[in-house]
């Protein structure tokens, strides 16, 4: 692996530059998931909706969105604003239904008591529903932390640079060593980002673990 | 823009002949459902296999979470040239597709079966031991039955990702749909690069709807709770039991 010895510099600038691209679309996505996932629980009737028009989303496959957007959006080919909202579409389609069930999964008597104990609408959800759909949520999120790193490396097929532009770099040079190192580079990165979804997933619910103290 | 893009999937010369739509859309139907064929026979008996005895749990757990993990593009790459030397003719580039669509399609088809099997009700697993059945049958006439739902959502959500990832086929040379998406981009035509987008979006939606009438066939009514004249104590005791219909698990595609 000399290549990788010669190129180290190259590949952690493709590795920061897949981190944007996969990482900044998983949290703009949650942030829009939120609301759409508490719509679909709070109407019933929205709730098909959402998740089929969500669900068709990600029928799209992610070189044609990369394709299209920047027809849709009026960006260059080569912007990465175009990979960020494609990603965040994805992280959307696959979050909403999340939200809606992690929701769904706090029990009815808890929302009463929470009730009966003066939360109002608002304050209920974000101190009572949310923090207790976070187990539901973060498994939703962990999926589409690992998916994004796979899929963003489709976007070397449209000129974008990070690390999948070792694999088309390699394949044009009929030379293994720097596909085999992008994708050995996207696993581990995908590990990192579910440690890091897993970690804070701990910070925020310490209740799980409380149980599991010695009586 | 629109109305391009109709026109490009109205024009009657771009549905035939052998690099017409319909060509095309036979191919991406091909190297799908053979790959997903292919991962379920590998996918299916191992799951059932882990769920029943419980024995490699951890490996469905860790190995088909790591599998998610590899970018299709990158294994599509490395496959070709790998394995392309070694073998000849439109084989070097069908096979490493090949390849890449079955491991994209066995975790999510290996999943579901595992969790399918070890979601039964231990009550119904501990009356069919009660009622003489041995651990072969047991599997066979209760845990496969009543994992079908789970076994037929992962082979959905197995098949959504290969006719989506089946488009990249088209970077080493293969047909199917990926063609028109591949050709529209390297001479800039975006009509003809819409329409492939369009034409994989409603073929993995027609493919879907198919299996979601498959899986309404074969998945047995009193887990479904579906009945012909719907009567009450059957669906009363469905929802004492605590079970929950199945709903099909949503996951990534590449």
């Amino acid at each position: 692996m000399t290549w990788l010895r010669d190129h180290l510099g190259d590949v952690l600038g493709l590795t920061v530059q897949h981190i944007y691209l996969a990482g900044v679309p998983l949290i703009l996505g949650l942030l829009i998931a939120l609301p759409l996932g508490w719509l679909a629980r709070r109407y019933r009737a929205l709730y098909p909706i959402l998740i089929i028009g969500t669900s068709l989303l990600y029928t799209i496959p992610s070189l044609a969105l990369f394709i299209m957007l920047p027809f849709l959006l009026g960006t260059k080919i080569l912007d990465p604003t175009n990979v960020v909202v494609a990603m965040t579409i994805y992280t959307v389609a696959l979050l909403v239904r999340t939200v809606a069930d992690g929701l769904g999964s706090v029990p009815e008597a808890v929302n009463q008591s929470a009730t009966a104990m003066g939360y109002k609408r608002g304050r209920r959800f974000l101190a009572v529903e949310l923090p207790l759909a976070v187990p539901v949520i973060s498994a939703g999120l962990r999926v589409a932390a690992v998916s994004n790193v796979s899929i963003v490396s489709v976007a070397a097929l449209i000129g974008v640079e990070q690390l999948g532009s070792l694999f088309t770099d390699g394949f044009n040079r009929d030379f293994m060593d720097p596909i085999i190192v992008g994708v050995i580079a996207c696993v581990l990165l995908a590990l990192l980002f579910d440690g890091a979804i897993l970690g804070l997933t701990r910070l925020a619910t310490p209740w799980q673990r409380a149980g599991k103290a010695p009586a | 823009m629109i109305n391009r893009i109709l026109a490009w999937l109205t024009d009657r010369n771009h549905w035939q002949g052998s690099d017409g739509i319909l060509r095309r859309l036979v191919e991406h139907l091909g190297y799908s459902l053979t790959a997903v064929l292919i991962a379920a026979l590998i996918a299916i008996p191992l799951g059932l296999y882990i769920g029943h005895t419980g024995r490699g749990r951890f490996l469905v757990v860790n190995l088909a979470g790591a599998a998610r993990a590899i970018p299709s593009l990158g294994l599509l790459y490395l496959a070709v040239l790998w394995l392309g030397p070694k073998l000849s003719g439109d084989i070097a580039f069908l096979a490493p597709a090949g390849l890449v669509l079955v491991v994209l399609a066995i975790p999510p088809i290996l999943s579901g079966a595992y969790a399918g099997v070890e979601g039964v009700d231990p009550d119904a697993r501990d009356a069919a031991t009660g009622m003489g059945m041995r651990g072969t049958e047991v599997l066979r006439h209760v845990e496969f039955p009543c994992a079908l739902p789970l076994i037929m959502s992962g082979i959905r959500s197995a098949t959504l990702q290969v006719i989506a990832t089946a488009t990249i086929a088209a970077v080493v040379g293969l047909g199917g749909l990926g063609r028109f998406l591949i050709d529209g981009l390297a001479v800039r035509d975006t009509p003809q690069t819409a329409s492939g987008a369009i034409l994989v979006a409603a073929l993995a939606l027609a493919v879907d709807m198919v299996l979601a009438l498959v899986q309404r066939s074969v998945v047995s009514r009193g887990l479904t709770g579906r009945y012909a004249k719907a009567p009450t104590v059957e669906t009363d005791n469905y929802t004492e039991t605590g079970a929950k219909p199945p709903t099909p698990v949503l996951q990534p595609i590449a």
